[in-house]
C-alpha cells in the first residue's frame, strides 16, 4: 500500500474553502483576458464570466460544505468523479439559463468543459499537496516521538518506582501500568487524529507518575468539565506540554506549584489553556522551544490556518493557549480513518 | 580482628523516593561495606547548614536540583575545612557525564546498582576530599553558568552570601573582600576568575576591584592617590564607601551611568 493516502481535502477548512475561492476567480480573470481584445473590456467580459462562475463556484462550496463527511466516506477517486461531473452540470446549466435567449450549444458546450477542466486541476493541485504534507506530517510525528518523554523522565520515574518495591508493592504495579500504557501510546503508529478524551486520560497517566517522584512539589488543577471528549485532535498534543510545565514549572522550584489545565468548547472552537509557574533563570533550556514548535508544526498540518497557539508570561506564570476547530468523532472509525503508513 | 569504622554518608535529593531508594541500596550493602547514613537534604542549601555540622566522609549528590543544583552544592562544600568526597548521582545529564569523565570526578547513574554503589564508596574512601579546580573546569563545561552564591568558611560552617547582594569584591593581600550592603566577607578566590565567571554582574573599576554594574549610582571627581592630578570615584547604591575608578577602565566605567 501506498504510503501517502490519496484524500480529498477537508472542505470545511477555511484554508481549503479560500484556496479554492481564489483558484477559481483567477482562472476566471484568465479566461476573461484571453476573451477580451482590450484591456478595457476585460472588467465586462469578467462580469459576464462572473455571472455564471460566482453562483456555481458559491452552490458547490455550499455542497462540498455539506456533503464532506460522506466524500470522506468515499474511495478518493470516486469523491474526485462525483465533483467533477457535478461541477459539470452544474456550469453547463447555469449557461444554459444565462444564455437561454440565444441558447447555443457550443457555449454551453465550452463552459462545461471549461468547469471540468478547472475541477481537475484544482483536484490535481489538492493532490499534490497532500502528497507534498504527508510526509511532512510522519516526519513531524516521528519528531515528536524523539522529543517527547524525556530520559530523565524515564530513569527518575524508574528510581522511583524501584523506591516503593518493598514499601507499597501495590502502588509500584499502578505505576509501572501506567509506564506501560504511557509508552504504548508513544509507541502506537497513532492514527491520524486521535479523541480529546483519549489525550487527556495520557496526560493524567503522565501526571501520576511525576507525581510519585515529586510528591506535594507538584499540584494539577483540572477544568474539564465542559471539555467535549469526543473532539478529534492530533495525537501528543497535551502530553508533550504538560511535560514540559513540569520541566519548566514544577522541577525548577523548591516551594510547591501548580500546573492548570483548562480546555472548553465554544461553539465549534475547541480551546486548550495551560498555565504552570515562570521561572525566567530556567529558560535558557531547550526542550520548551522544541516541543511547542513541533505542536504548532502539526496543528498546522492538520488544521491549516484554523489552528492558533500562543504562548505569554502572565505575572508569575507561563501560559500557552491553543485554539482548534471543533470537530467531533464519528462513534464508529470510518473505515479508511487510519492512516496508511 | 577490627573492621574500619562504618562510611558515614549523607544524601542531597530534591526527590524523596530517589533519597529513599538510595538508603535501601546503602542497607543492602551494609554487610560487605559497612555503612551509615548521618543525614539528608532535599536543597542545596539545606544540605549545607547540616552538613558542616556532622561528621561525614561521603555525599552523595544528586545534580538536577531546584534553586541550587548538584554542582554548585560541591562547589561550596569545598569551601569547608575538611570537605567530604562527593559522588554525583543524576538520571540522564550528557553534557555533566562528559564534564565529570574529563575531569575524572566520580558519578553514579540513576537507577544505581548495589555493586557500582559499591565501587564509588569504596573509590571515594581512599580519594578522599572534593577539591575546587576540577569541579570548577566541569561545571564551565558543562555550561553550567555562574554561581548564584558565593561561600565563606566560618568557625567551621559554611556562609552563603547570594551574588546578588554584593556591592563590590575588592582584592586583598591573600584574599578577597566581599562587601554587601550589611557587612563584609573575606573569600579565599582569585579576583580574576571571579570576574571571569561574573562579568555579566561586575565591571572591573580598578586593578583590584569589581563592581556590582546595577549598583553604580555615579561618579565623584577626586584627587589621585598620588596627588597627580585628579581622578573619578564611583558611588554605590547601599554602602558609603567611594572606591577610585583607574584611568584604563574609566571610559568602560563612564559608559554605566549614562546607560
Amino acid at each position: 500500500m501506498n504510503h501517502v493516502r490519496d484524500a480529498l481535502p477537508d472542505f470545511r477548512n477555511l484554508g481549503v474553502v479560500a484556496r479554492i475561492l481564489v483558484i477559481v476567480n483567477l482562472a476566471a480573470l484568465l479566461a476573461a483576458a484571453i476573451k477580451a481584445p482590450r484591456f478595457a473590456q476585460l472588467a465586462d467580459a469578467f462580469v459576464d464570466i462572473a455571472l455564471v462562475v460566482e453562483p456555481v463556484l458559491i452552490a458547490t462550496l455550499c455542497a462540498l460544505w455539506a456533503a464532506n463527511r460522506w466524500l470522506a466516506g468515499r474511495p478518493y477517486w470516486v469523491g474526485v468523479a462525483v465533483i467533477a461531473v457535478g461541477v459539470m452540470w452544474l456550469t453547463a446549466g447555469a449557461q444554459w439559463l444565462r444564455a437561454s435567449v440565444d441558447s447555443e450549444a457550443l457555449g454551453i458546450l465550452r463552459a462545461g468543459s471549461f468547469a471540468l477542466l478547472l475541477t481537475a486541476f484544482l483536484a490535481g493541485y489538492f493532490h499534490l499537496r497532500n502528497r507534498a504534507f504527508s510526509p511532512a506530517l510522519a516526519e513531524a510525528r516521528l519528531q515528536a516521538l524523539q522529543a517527547r518523554i524525556r530520559p530523565h523522565f524515564l530513569f527518575n520515574t524508574l528510581n522511583a518506582v524501584l523506591s516503593l518495591i518493598r514499601k507499597d508493592p501495590k502502588r509500584a504495579e499502578h505505576a509501572l501500568e501506567d509506564l506501560a500504557d504511557l509508552y504504548r501510546m508513544v509507541m502506537a503508529d497513532a492514527a491520524d487524529l486521535t479523541t480529546l478524551g483519549r489525550e487527556i486520560e495520557l496526560a493524567r497517566q503522565y501526571l501520576n507518575l511525576e507525581q510519585l517522584r515529586l510528591g506535594d512539589r507538584l499540584a494539577v488543577e483540572w477544568r474539564i468539565e465542559d471539555a467535549p471528549r469526543d473532539a478529534l485532535v492530533p495525537p501528543l498534543l497535551l502530553q508533550p506540554l504538560v511535560e514540559n510545565a513540569v520541566y519548566h514549572g514544577i522541577e525548577p522550584g523548591a516551594a510547591p506549584g501548580t500546573i492548570e489545565i483548562a480546555i472548553r468548547r465554544e461553539k465549534d472552537r475547541l480551546h486548550v489553556k495551560l498555565t504552570n509557574p515562570y521561572h525566567p533563570e530556567h529558560q535558557h533550556r531547550q526542550g520548551n522551544r522544541i516541543a511547542l514548535a513541533n505542536i504548532r508544526e502539526r496543528l498546522q498540518l492538520h488544521f491549516d490556518v484554523e489552528a492558533e497557539l500562543a504562548t505569554e508570561v502572565s505575572g508569575p506564570n507561563f501560559e500557552i493557549r491553543m485554539a482548534m476547530p471543533y470537530r467531533k468523532a464519528a462513534s464508529h472509525p470510518a473505515p479508511d480513518s487510519r492512516a496508511a503508513a | 580482628m577490627t573492621a574500619p569504622p562504618p562510611l558515614r554518608i549523607f544524601l542531597v535529593d530534591d526527590e524523596r523516593p530517589a533519597r529513599d531508594r538510595m538508603r535501601e541500596v546503602l542497607g543492602d550493602l551494609a554487610g560487605e561495606l559497612p555503612n551509615v547514613v548521618v543525614g539528608e537534604a532535599a536543597t542545596g542549601y539545606e544540605g549545607l547548614t547540616l552538613l558542616p555540622q556532622l561528621p561525614v566522609d561521603v555525599a552523595l549528590v544528586d545534580i538536577h536540583m531546584p534553586e541550587m543544583n548538584g554542582m554548585e552544592f560541591a562547589r561550596h562544600l569545598a569551601a569547608l575545612e575538611r570537605p567530604p568526597a562527593v559522588v554525583f548521582v543524576t538520571a540522564h545529564d550528557q553534557y555533566a557525564i562528559e564534564a565529570f569523565e574529563l575531569n575524572a570526578l566520580d558519578y553514579l547513574l540513576k537507577p544505581v546498582r548495589g555493586p557500582r554503589l559499591a565501587a564509588a564508596l569504596t573509590k571515594a574512601r581512599a580519594g578522599g576530599a572534593v577539591r575546587r579546580e576540577p569541579l570548577e573546569r566541569a561545571a564551565a563545561a558543562a555550561g553550567q553558568g555562574p554561581r548564584r552564591y558565593l561561600s565563606v568558611s566560618e568557625r567551621g560552617r559554611i556562609h552563603l552570601v547570594p551574588v546578588a547582594d554584593i556591592v563590590y569584591l575588592k582584592a586583598e593581600l591573600k584574599y578577597v573582600t566581599v562587601r554587601t550592603a550589611e557587612r563584609e566577607y573575606l573569600l579565599e578566590e582569585s579576583l580574576a576568575s571571579l570576574e571571569e565567571e561574573f562579568g555579566g554582574t561586575f565591571v572591573r573599576v580598578h586593578r583590584s576591584c569589581l563592581v556590582a554594574r546595577g549598583r553604580v549610582r555615579g561618579f565623584e571627581r577626586v584627587v589621585d592617590e598620588d596627588g597627580e592630578g585628579a581622578g573619578w570615584a564611583v558611588l554605590l547604591d547601599g554602602v558609603a564607601d567611594r572606591l577610585p575608578v583607574s584611568r584604563r577602565q574609566w571610559s568602560i566605567v563612564k559608559a554605566l551611568a549614562s546607560g
